[in-house]
């Protein structure tokens, strides 16, 4: 006759020693559960400039011209940066997988193809900016106009910096088909950054 | 409930996949028409709605992580319960049972919670309240000659099963309950849904505290 119970939080209640340990569901690893929760907030505040936006848009009394006289958009040089990235997570997608089937060199050129073609679709965007022919403190549309590519841009940048780090450590051997979390974390993150210039070009470019 | 669909890096992928179509298709019909833009953007947000809520019926049922053991002498139980664990009808199945095999009871108590409270994720006092039941449950348990261990579950009953059969290879799960038109989970229907949800062998156990107690 043995009964126990296995929680240990209820020795750290009675002890008194710290919080009690972490509750883990069974449905998600809690790296990749870490990582969509902090997309969500990254949603949140994406959904945050969309209402700014929207909001201009929909009570500008030139409505529903859009955009506004005066302000011209490079639509067609926005698209193909939008075919850059979204085939930047194709290959992203195609490194995870190769890494899953333990083909290394897939993996670095996944990783490799992804970070420049991030590079590229951050410099096209640069280059955007010195060309478009207005500024943030051109009204209400280029505010947020440049609030919400902005932001984009900034998150673009994030996503590369990890994966310059998940690419050093692919060429490092750091990564097997069992152990590919440094990868797979930064692929989550890169979707999300895809999916969010998609609504953008959507949104300000084409409708 | 639905579930979170995202659980994946292919899960993100795909779901980048369907923002594209998705998108492409409203750009298509606004191109056309504001209005028609508006409607085919209406139609496909209930559809990916409807979809999403859908996904839980669709998937297949869950077995157990744990791969049980060919030893015919053991017998694993993975009992579920809340206030109704040291019930005689619940001793009386347990002890059926594991007649002639020694057995292993692994008691699950969610940590039941007011939706407020769950949504603000003030769980601590429900959780400290779950263990309190769970000691004194394991204890009469114990005093009945039954072997068993336990822990605190999500306060979701479903949720606190599959969780449990992740890390324990149950041979069938014993849910306890109160009797009809006391019971919350009978009301939601919570034995029909982990009949539907689970790979494993199903008992329900009604126990009547008041009846005991009388």
């Amino acid at each position: 006759m043995s009964a126990h119970a296995e929680h240990a939080a209820h020795e750290h209640a009675g002890h008194g020693h710290g919080p009690p340990i972490a509750n883990q569901s069974s449905r998600i690893e809690p790296p990749v559960l870490g990582m969509f929760l902090f997309i969500a907030s990254e949603a949140m505040l994406f959904g945050a400039f969309f209402t700014a936006y929207f909001f201009v848009r929909v009570v500008n009394p030139e409505a529903p011209s859009w955009p506004l006289e005066g302000f011209h958009l490079p639509v067609f040089v926005a698209g193909v940066n939008t075919v850059i990235l979204v085939t930047s997570s194709f290959t992203m997608h195609w490194a995870l997988q190769s890494i899953k089937r333990g083909n290394r060199t897939g993996l670095k050129a996944g990783l490799v193809l992804t970070f420049m073609m991030g590079l590229a679709f951050l410099v096209t965007q640069m280059l955007e900016y010195a060309r478009i022919g207005f500024n943030p403190a051109d009204g209400s549309f280029g505010t947020i106009f440049y609030g919400l590519t902005g932001l984009h841009g900034a998150h673009v940048f994030v996503g590369l910096t990890l994966l310059a780090v998940a690419t050093v450590r692919a060429f490092r051997g750091h990564f097997t088909p069992e152990h590919h979390h440094g990868v797979e974390l930064p692929g989550i993150y890169w979707h999300f950054v895809d999916v969010m210039w998609i609504v953008v070009y959507a949104t300000i470019y084409l409708i | 409930m639905a579930r979170n669909p995202f659980r994946s890096e292919a899960d993100a992928y795909r779901f980048l996949l369907l923002t594209i179509g998705y998108f492409a298709l409203i750009v298509a019909a606004a191109s056309l028409n504001r209005w028609v833009g508006l409607a085919v953007f209406a139609i496909l947000s209930a559809l990916v709605l409807w979809r999403w809520l859908g996904t839980r019926s669709a998937e297949p049922p869950v077995r157990p992580a744990v791969p049980l053991r060919s030893d015919d002498a053991e017998r694993h139980i993975l009992v579920i319960a809340n206030e109704t664990v040291g019930g005689d009808e619940l001793l009386a199945v347990l002890e059926q049972r594991s007649e002639g095999v020694r057995e292993e009871v692994f008691v699950v108590v969610p940590a039941l919670n007011s939706p407020v409270r769950h949504w603000a994720s003030d769980e601590d006092g429900a959780r400290a309240a779950a263990q309190r039941r769970l000691q004194t449950s394991l204890e009469r348990l114990a005093a009945a000659g039954v072997d068993a261990r336990g822990e605190v579950g999500d306060g979701d009953p479903l949720q606190a099963m599959e969780d449990a059969l992740r890390t324990f290879g149950a041979d069938e799960i014993v849910i306890s309950t109160h009797p009809e038109g006391r019971s919350h989970w009978l009301e939601r229907n919570v034995v029909g849904a982990a009949r539907d949800r689970f790979d494993v062998p199903i008992t329900h156990v009604v126990v009547d505290l008041e009846a005991e107690a009388s």
